[in-house]
């Protein structure tokens, strides 16, 4: 590429000559000159474009006409890159099929964190927003200046600017530069009335790609001359060796290439993918390990975290809830238990790295390559230059799951390997076995009703692990840095905060205290799709559930009578609307659940039909409904995607999902040990989507998880009047 | 000990230096490198690896290369039409949008194929049945049935 000879000084002048109004580079206000109609102004910008301003760290004009955006977030099959496509294209008034989208790379794309807590949307795709209109008014801008004339007379289409008889493409215009310019503000953005692309159901063009079995996941990578390996994972966690037999191991599988012994990491390289599969297999049962601490008894887990040592904090306290055993009125109390979940994506987590010329290269589904690059380097002590991390798209993950520990496993054989690529693909039992799971979770909840049938006391607890212990720069939260010889040790808490994430009820109650409990439990745990907003919007909305009946209330109107936001409102009442003529068959119950994910995002409420039959145990969901508000909608069939998938999913954790375990280890290793649910259990789909066009777009992946929970133990209890408050959903259970 | 073994795929003779015990899933992934057949499980569980063996869906993560001698392999690729036109499930996957991440994909068209050649018309549970063995963890399955019962209203009228 060029050095880009744009400079934010040239911009200052033309824009002063031409268009009498700056919308970048500088900050002061912008006026537009012509009437109608009147384009939007933001009073700030996106926190990643603050960090990376100049437009050319988002955006490349392309020779070919085509326009190239870059991000720091991955592709996961929430469908960011169509997203992000469709928001350029607007901008710059092409066609979406025309912006290419290069996701997350160090060194290539912007640092932007993490793909994760439903925030893709609300940075990336807005950052790039912001950049493709401040590329806009910069190419205007230039265009006017060449042809002498103002920028009214000319116009954007798809990739080309015209001006009467003038006509240039962008890359002609910048005859080999790029966009240096900052973004400032103000920025003027398209007026959302001509918006083209935007809020529609834009067709994902990878899914195409998908049918036709071309490349897409990181498992799809050939690179020349690559070789396979496995890892040889311990007997249980914090497990040392003893004894592996090398020359034995030699003698039975032909075609191993090394072995990588490293402290109680183990792993071998062979020339075929099959070899390395014996070899993991034959390995398991002649390597010998000393195992330190035993796992608890997994039989009363909900318990046994409750008495683990906790650190505790008040989430939120108003009026006085110590009058809640004083006062008037009724009053009830409940209990509620999750279990440990898996990510369980059906791919099991795989990387390619090559270590060559003083360079490691690791291709990875990370959903952070720089942090992932931080905390790779400490690990193998290198240079940060001397560690380049590409993301590649893998199988689903819905958060962290072991993407960044397979991608340290091949960053530490192919050092071990210099010059050829070395692609690590972790067996399902090591998926299984080693990702680290969402966290078990207890939450109690006492509340009071006065006489009218309205909360006026709340006091709800939650004990919980911590939600998120991704690498983040820190070697110690990888597996594979934890067993080297002279290993990292493992940071105490990670990001505790995902724990009481919706633990405070979104509804209006005068006297309220929520209190947290963060313990260090027996199982690895990470970040979850949604974190701990699942378990406590679960227990939350159940007991909204509970206190409707001894209020004698509609479960819906007793959470309209406790909801004061017009938005929430709306997203209940359209569900009432949308179920009212439902009329269930014996043995057959609707229930409901409502929450605003995070209380700042984005508002999903959920009704569940359900058949339940006590005599069999057997529950059989029927048919799911969704009404979601997240904002400003992006891609229409993106957000109906992801909550249509959300309650599948969710319904899978809640009926059929918990993590087993014996005094050895996770002993849920495959898909008959940890069952979720298959055809046979997936009920109908039917989502409606309240696009705010003038509202902050948010992520919708994450909102459907915790209403779901309740969704459907409300609707078991309206079917058989079994009220079910531990995960998962067991009719036999005596609680 | 490997051995020259000759496999019929996508309609196309390929020889293939292997060890025969060689599950098929890696020749094809790793040999003949095509993309369509996934490693989800290597436990026949979660059908990620799906093919067409003489027409039937099959799991390939553990079948020997040398018991598929002399059978008809189809893979995702070789149901698109050598001009690159899709295969009328394919279409529907497409139309209907029906993946998120799509790493189960496969497995998906795969199934969806081989129960539209032995039942034209499914009904709701047949379709769920012969579809039961494909995992999908992104919860795609409402739009996945959506997508069968429309391939199978388009090519079976
Ligand atoms: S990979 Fe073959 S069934 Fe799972
Ligand atoms: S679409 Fe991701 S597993 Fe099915």
């Amino acid at each position: 590429m060029n050095e880009p000879t744009t400079t934010p000084a040239l911009s200052r002048r033309d824009f002063l000559k031409t268009a009498g109004c700056l919308s970048i580079g500088f900050s002061f206000a912008c006026h537009p000159l012509s009437a109608a109609p009147q384009p939007p102004l933001q009073d700030s910008l996106p926190g990643p474009l603050r960090q990376q301003p100049q437009i050319n760290a988002w955006l490349e004009v392309l020779e070919n006409g085509r326009v190239r955006v870059l991000t720091g977030k991955l592709e996961l099959g929430q469908g960011i890159r169509t997203a992000i496509a469709q928001v350029a294209a607007e901008e710059l008034d092409m066609d979406s099929n025309h912006v290419e989208v290069h996701l997350a790379e160090t060194g290539r794309t912007p640092h932007e964190g993490y793909t994760a807590g439903s925030g893709s949307i609300e940075n990336s795709a807005m950052s790039v927003r912001y950049a493709a209109a401040a590329a806009r008014q910069k190419l205007l801008a230039l265009a006017a200046q060449r042809w002498n004339k103002p920028v009214e007379q000319l116009r954007l289409a798809d990739g080309k600017i015209e001006g009467g008889k003038d006509q240039l493409t962008f890359a002609q215009l910048l005859n080999g530069t790029q966009l240096t310019d900052e973004v400032r503000l103000p920025v003027t953005l398209k007026p959302k009335s001509e918006y083209r692309w935007v809020g529609k159901a834009v067709p994902r063009a990878d899914i195409e790609k998908m049918v036709r079995a071309e490349p897409v996941y990181v498992q799809d990578l050939r690179l020349p001359g690559m070789v396979h390996a496995r890892v040889v994972r311990p007997l249980a966690y914090g497990a040392r060796l003893r004894s592996f037999d090398e020359a034995a191991l030699k003698k039975a599988v032909p075609g191993i290439l090394k072995t990588v012994i490293n402290g109680n990491f183990v792993g071998i390289i062979t020339t075929e993918e099959y070899e390395a599969v014996q070899a993991q297999l034959m390995a398991r049962e002649q390597t010998k390990w000393e195992t330190t601490k035993p796992l608890p008894d997994n039989q009363n887990l909900a318990e046994f975290i409750k008495k683990l040592p906790s650190k505790s904090r008040t989430v939120k306290e108003t009026g006085d809830v110590k009058t809640l055993e004083s006062s008037g009125g009724s009053s009830l109390k409940a209990r509620y238990f999750k279990p440990y979940h898996m990510h369980g994506s059906i791919g099991p987590s795989c990387a390619v790295a090559l270590y060559q010329d003083g360079k490691l290269h690791i291709w990875t589904h990370s959903q952070g390559v720089y942090p992932l690059q931080e905390a790779v380097k400490k690990m193998l002590n290198l240079p940060t230059e001397a560690v380049h991390v590409v993301g590649v798209p893998g199988s689903g993950c819905y958060g962290h799951n072991g993407a960044d520990d397979v991608a340290a496993d091949a960053a530490l054989l192919a050092m071990a390997y210099p010059g050829k690529p070395v692609r690590l693909q972790w067996s399902r039992d090591d998926e299984h076995g080693w990702e680290p799971y969402g966290s078990a979770m207890q939450m109690e909840a006492e509340a009071r009703l006065d006489a009218s049938g309205k909360i006026t006391h709340w006091r709800y607890d939650v004990w919980t692990d911590s939600h998120s212990t991704r690498p983040g720069g820190e070697p110690g939260n990888l597996l594979a840095a934890r067993s080297i010889e002279k290993p990292f040790s493992q940071p105490s808490s990670g990001y505790s905060g995902g724990g009481y994430r919706n633990s405070e009820p979104y509804y209006a109650i005068p006297n309220l205290k929520v209190d947290a409990h963060f313990f260090e439990g027996p199982l690895r745990v990470s970040a979850l799709r949604s974190l701990g907003a699942y378990g406590n919007v679960f227990a939350i909305e159940s007991f909204m559930d509970e206190l409707a009946e001894k209020a004698g209330k509609d479960p819906l109107e007793f959470r309209l009578r406790h909801l004061e936001d017009e938005r929430a409102i709306a997203v209940v009442k359209k569900l009432q609307e949308l179920t009212r003529s439902e009329k269930g068959k014996p043995g057959e119950g609707i229930g409901y659940a409502f929450s605003r994910y995070k209380n700042v995002a984005t508002y999903c409420a959920v009704a569940a039909r359900v058949l339940a039959d006590p005599k069999t145990s057997k529950v059989q969901v029927l048919k799911m409904w969704s009404v979601i508000d997240a904002g400003e909608v992006i891609n229409l069939d993106g957000v109906k995607n992801q909550t249509e998938g959300g309650m599948i999913q969710a319904a899978s954790w809640t009926l059929k999902e918990e993590v087993q375990f014996d005094k050895q280890h996770v002993s849920s290793r495959d898909w008959s040990s940890y069952p979720i649910f298959r055809f046979s259990d997936v009920p109908e789909t039917e989502v409606v989507v309240i696009n705010r066009p003038d509202e902050k777009p948010l992520g919708a992946g994450e909102a459907a998880q915790g209403p779901t929970a309740a969704a459907l133990v409300n609707a078991i209890y309206r079917a058989c009047g079994q009220r079910i408050r531990h995960l998962p959903v067991r009719l036999d259970r005596r609680e | 000990m490997k051995a020259r073994l000759t496999i019929e795929v996508n309609q196309k003779r390929h020889t293939v230096e292997v060890d025969p015990a060689t599950p098929l899933l890696y020749v094809l992934r790793n040999n003949l490198q095509l993309n369509g057949p996934k490693y989800g499980c290597g436990l026949e569980q979660c059908g990620a690896c799906m093919v067409l063996l003489d027409g039937k869906a099959t799991p390939s993560c553990l079948l020997p290369v040398e018991t598929s001698i002399g059978k008809a392999i189809v893979t995702l690729e070789g149901l698109t039409q050598p001009g690159g036109k899709l295969h009328p499930v394919q279409r529907a996957f497409v139309e209907q949008q029906a993946a998120q991440c799509g790493y189960c994909l496969n497995g998906m068209v795969i199934s969806a194929v081989s129960l539209l050649t032995e039942q034209k018309h499914p009904d709701e549970t047949a379709i769920r049945k012969g579809m039961e063995r494909v995992l999908c963890r992104c919860g795609t399955q409402s739009r996945i049935l959506r997508a069968i019962r429309q391939a199978a209203n388009e090519s079976n009228p």
